[in-house]
């Protein structure tokens, strides 16, 4: 029975996985010896296969970023608002695929999948994967998929770390780059606050070093508090104070300091319980690494104009005025970088009040400015 | 393209670096890149005009000249235009003597305060002149650094920059000889090419 789907949405969509047999060679010195991506696809590949686009996601972000997989399905994918016929990503001229990296818990294997070698999930035992690491991974179900090269890699936040690293490790397979709301590495304080939400998750009880799926429990209050602070890093001091201001839930003071009074309490916790419900633990501790130790740079003294020296894609580099966890200035950082690279590169900063969430609401110059960088890839 | 565009075209040698400040839609990069092999960036920061250079893919680059240009290393660029600006910016001189950081010759176009009929807006009516060409008036203007053409010369003295080609041209951009006889009265709009003590040819 046909089911009616927004006429600018790529409407049902179904996962896919392969296996891959393959060992892949990690950063951090140990291998996986076979693995398994889930991927979605939206479009269609033309016949000289020059119309693929790369979508990446973020910390907690998964393949499926636009459709729905049923029609009872609430909300549609996270990037719905760029990827569909006729929107940013244009579903209708571009092959789009999206997957869950490796070390996550939507399908790809990572901490809760099961070990071969011990029979019981890998939990803490799964290797720290970095974005180097998931670009090779990517390179893979690229050549699966029969894709020589990228028309464009895109991604926000740890996304276009991600998109950035194929510039950098695969120059030849990617026209385009496009890193919205990102870095070229992570600043103290980013690391800081990651720390405070790996610190979260480490000591809960019920964490069990990382085995808590073999006890049958899982670090829910850990979990909870890691996003709770991860989520006031993505939103503005003006988005909070718009959205909550000093607004309580009730009239009466409670004088009671367990309570939730305020509405932005109510609202961070309702985040925070909700996320402890569907993500997992031991993925979001890989996530924040890969963040931390993603520095490309650092192989080259630090210095961003040499690392992006053989890079061949064009840039397209977006930043949000009030984005506080990846600021304007780190992503100036890039483009001033493509500029002494002498790389073709365009930089915009939008004004909107969203903070680091910027990026995945359909803010209009933004949306603007994205389908025309994307109308211009030829093929 | 725009008149003045034309004549600053003539002034690029083929194949060079190109940096715009205040590239506006990218008119002029689109055309160098498409009719001489020229490279480059172009600055803006009005969205609607960077839109304009996304779509026809010029590199533009939200930054606001009164920020500097200390993103970009020195002499990275042949030629650094910047038409119709320097009466908007806050720090005309700090901004010239960047652009003579960065490269190695500079075009610079902007109105000229004492053209005539300026002069005669003022001293007939003892107000700010305001015109088909300049429409603003004194209270919301961009134009916070109006200068003559005599003034920009003595700046240019002041700091050792050798202007190196200079044309006075009416608001539509057309040379004349009454304009090349007394520049500093006929002259609506000045174009100079100028390098720094460093690029003395």
């Amino acid at each position: 029975m046909p089911t009616a789907y927004p006429e600018d949405s790529v409407g049902l969509v179904t996962p896919q996985q392969l296996h891959f047999s393959e060992p892949l060679e990690l950063a951090c010195g140990r291998s996986l010896a076979d693995y398994t991506l889930v991927y979605e696809t939206y479009g269609t590949l033309n016949a000289d296969r020059s119309n693929a686009v790369l979508v990446c996601h973020a910390l907690s972000g998964h393949h499926h970023a636009a459709g729905y997989h049923s029609a009872e399905d609430r909300k549609p994918g996270w990037w719905d608002s760029c990827i569909g016929p006729g929107k940013a990503v244009d579903t209708r001229k571009f092959f789009v695929v999206s997957l869950n990296n490796l070390g996550g818990c939507n399908g790809s294997t990572g901490p809760a999948s099961h070990n071969p070698q011990t029979g019981q999930p890998f939990g803490a035992d799964f290797p720290v994967v970095t974005v180097e690491d998931w670009v090779h991974s990517q390179a893979r179900l690229a050549d699966a998929l029969g894709i020589a090269q990228w028309a464009a890699v895109i991604g926000g936040s740890l996304g276009g770390m991600q998109a950035m690293q194929w510039a950098i490790s695969y120059p030849e397979r990617i026209r385009h780059c496009m890193a919205i709301a990102s870095a070229p590495a992570l600043s103290a304080q980013n690391i800081a606050f990651n720390e405070v939400a790996r610190q979260a998750i480490l000591t809960d009880p019920q964490y069990h070093d990382g085995h808590f799926i073999a006890k049958g429990v899982i670090p829910k209050r850990g979990l909870m508090l890691a996003r709770m602070v991860g989520h006031i890093t993505y939103l503005s001091d003006d988005s909070m104070g718009e959205k909550f201001g000093h607004r309580r839930k009730n009239e009466q003071l409670n004088f009671d300091v367990h309570s939730v009074e305020f509405q932005v309490e109510s609202y961070l916790r309702y985040q925070g319980q909700e996320f402890s419900e569907r993500f997992d633990a031991n993925t979001y501790l890989l996530m924040t690494k890969a963040l931390d130790y993603f520095d490309p740079a650092g192989k080259y003294d630090g210095d961003l104009t040499r690392t992006l020296a053989d890079v061949q894609a064009d840039f397209c580099v977006i930043s949000f005025t009030t984005d506080w966890r990846f600021s304007p200035a780190r992503s100036r950082e890039i483009a001033d970088a493509l500029i002494a690279a002498q790389k073709n590169v365009c930089y915009l900063e939008i004004d909107a009040p969203q903070g680091h969430d910027a990026f995945l609401i359909p803010i209009p110059r933004y949306i603007q400015a994205f389908s025309s960088y994307m109308n211009r890839i030829t093929f | 393209m725009r008149a003045d565009l034309d004549i600053i075209q003539e002034w690029i040698p083929a194949g060079s670096r190109v940096l715009d400040l205040g590239c506006g839609d990218g008119d002029l990069l689109y055309w160098l890149r498409e009719n001489k092999q020229v490279t480059g960036y172009g600055l803006e920061i009005d969205p609607k005009q960077i839109a304009n250079c996304v779509d026809k893919g010029i590199n533009v680059i939200e930054q606001d000249l009164d920020q500097g240009l200390g993103n970009f290393a020195s002499n990275s660029f042949d030629v650094v235009v910047m038409t119709q600006s320097l009466q908007a910016l806050r720090y005309p001189d700090k901004v010239l003597r960047e652009m003579l950081r960065v490269g190695r010759t500079c075009i610079i176009t902007f109105p000229n305060f004492a053209h005539w009929r300026c002069r005669w807006y003022l001293a007939t009516k003892g107000r700010m002149p305001v015109s088909e060409f300049l429409p603003y008036t004194w209270y919301n203007t961009p134009n916070i650094h109006f200068c003559t053409f005599r003034d920009f010369e003595a700046l240019c003295r002041e700091m050792q920059v050798s202007v190196r080609d200079h044309l006075a041209v009416d608001h539509q951009h057309r040379d004349s000889l009454i304009s090349r006889l007394w520049p500093n009265l006929m002259g609506e709009i000045g174009i100079y090419r100028v390098s720094g003590p460093a690029h003395a040819e």
